[in-house]
């Protein structure tokens, strides 16, 4: 293979590589808080003693969770507006990836849940506390410490899977490596640019998650 | 003087099996009652069902004169509202087997939170009678460590401090130190010995029989559901009068 390597193109693009990370990144702490509130809901609808609660959460979670991401987000963008609900390309993939993650999510949180001991809950009602109460100040926050290693997971793949908002050209990362690769033809150099920070992105935000674990484990 | 606490017909099953068999008792204030019994005779469930941890089909249990649980309308027994059944629930203090305690939070916010959150008490004074009751127990030296940075028996303490910082009228002890490794059983038996020379009034379950007869008041010995004896600790322990009993206390590490 004689191919010459020339990177200067994408040094000159570095802004759009960087606001387009940036995005990315924003996309992911949205959904992600987003669906974590989604999320709890329907694991809390799963183990729900209402038998059409726990259906509708069922139905939602397996249902999300039996597509392809990029469908869910075709299917937001194009099919929503027909059926008059109409959002922008950011609004609609935040609106995507937060359904999406709160999917995910409801089954970390469900199994958390089942996990805890039961005495936590009669601890709270023996010192007089509602059951609201006790969810808020008590089973969430122990059960969110516990699961933090797969909240951490979690949210490195939705960062990566933003990289699918480029099929509704929301310009992030992947979408600005795309209009670099069409206007330089530079191939190999955008896309091993592309993953590349991609990787690093990844390893540097499980540095930061690792740290945010250590510190808000419960401890032992 | 009037009971602190009645119990009247009580029963109780859990599906088919029924676990309490018509319970009939009253204490009062300053009384330390221990229940003792095989496993399986009822009396944890008996504890449970003072502070509502268990629902009970019949019969009523009466605290400080007001009965607990349950209200009749016309006739018909209708469980209280949710908040309301709290609201009693804080009127008992429950000291758990396996402690219990809020492992993310630290000793003294344990005792804060139903203080702040049930009594709606400011921080500050929510602090302070944390602090003191984390100091009866010998724990304030401990106040800002995580239950999973603490040995077995200082949970315990702290769990037993969390329930009495409530002020309750009275306080249940579910077999407290059953899963306390043997050298830890002490410093807690200490404690509760500790609150019953107080004049604290006391219903426990316990299976550390030399502790029942020195601490206690009276002693009820449960079988199969029912008081089958009760009585004094001297007379429980010295003359028992059954042969249930007997054999009971033959089996039991004395």
């Amino acid at each position: 293979m004689n191919y010459d390597f020339n990177f200067s193109v994408i040094w000159r693009n570095w802004e759009l590589l960087a606001q387009g990370l940036g995005l990315g990144l924003f996309l992911a702490l949205v959904s992600i808080a987003i669906g974590c509130g989604i999320g709890l809901l329907a694991a809390f609808g799963m183990l729900s003693r209402h038998r059409v609660l726990r259906w509708i959460a069922v139905a939602y979670v397996s249902a999300i969770r039996n597509t392809p991401i990029l469908v869910l987000i075709l299917f937001c963008y194009f099919a929503l507006p027909q059926l008059g609900i109409a959002l922008d390309k950011i609004p609609s993939f935040i609106f995507t990836l937060s359904i999406y993650a709160g999917a995910y999510l409801a089954e970390v949180f469900r199994s958390g849940l089942v996990a805890l001991p039961k005495g936590l809950r009669e601890a709270g009602l023996a010192i007089g506390l509602t059951e609201l109460k006790i969810k808020i100040h008590i089973i969430i926050p122990v059960m969110l410490r516990n699961v933090l290693p797969s909240l951490s997971n979690n949210f490195i793949s939705l960062f990566k899977d933003t990289s699918l908002a480029a099929a509704i050209a929301v310009p992030e990362l992947t979408f600005y490596a795309r209009k670099i690769n069409v206007e330089s033809f530079r191939v190999i150099e955008t896309w091993m640019v592309a993953s590349l920070i991609y990787v690093v992105a990844c390893y540097v935000i499980a540095w930061f998650l690792r740290q945010l674990e250590q510190r808000l484990a419960v401890p032992r | 003087m009037s009971p602190i606490l009645t119990i009247t017909d009580l029963h109780k099953s859990f599906g088919d099996l029924e676990v309490l068999k018509g319970i009939d008792m009253t204490m009062q204030k300053g009384d330390v009652v221990s229940l003792i019994g095989s496993s399986g005779s009822g009396k944890t469930t008996l504890l449970r069902c003072v502070n509502l941890l268990e629902d009970f089909e019949r019969g009523s249990i009466e605290l400080d004169g007001e009965a607990i649980g349950y209200r009749h309308d016309g006739g018909e027994r209708r469980r209280l509202s949710e908040r309301h059944i709290a609201r009693q629930r804080a009127m008992t203090g429950m000291a758990f087997q396996q402690f219990n305690l809020f492992p993310h939070m630290t000793a003294i916010r344990n005792v804060m939170l139903g203080l702040t959150k049930t009594k709606k008490m400011a921080k500050d004074e929510a602090y302070a009678i944390a602090e003191k009751w984390l100091e009866r127990v010998g724990m304030i030296e401990r106040r800002d460590h995580f239950p999973g940075q603490l040995s077995g028996g200082q949970q315990q303490r702290v769990a037993i401090a969390r329930a009495i910082a409530m002020n309750p009228r009275i306080m249940l002890f579910d077999e407290v130190t059953s899963a306390l490794d043997p050298e830890l059983v002490k410093e807690v038996l200490a404690v509760v010995r500790d609150l019953a020379d107080d004049g604290m009034t006391m219903l426990l379950v316990t299976h550390e029989m030399r502790f029942a007869r020195d601490v206690s008041s009276k002693v009820v010995f449960m079988h199969h559901g029912r008081i089958h004896e009760e009585g004094p600790p001297e007379q429980i322990f010295g003359a028992p009068e059954t042969d249930r009993l007997r054999g009971f206390l033959a089996n039991s590490e004395m």
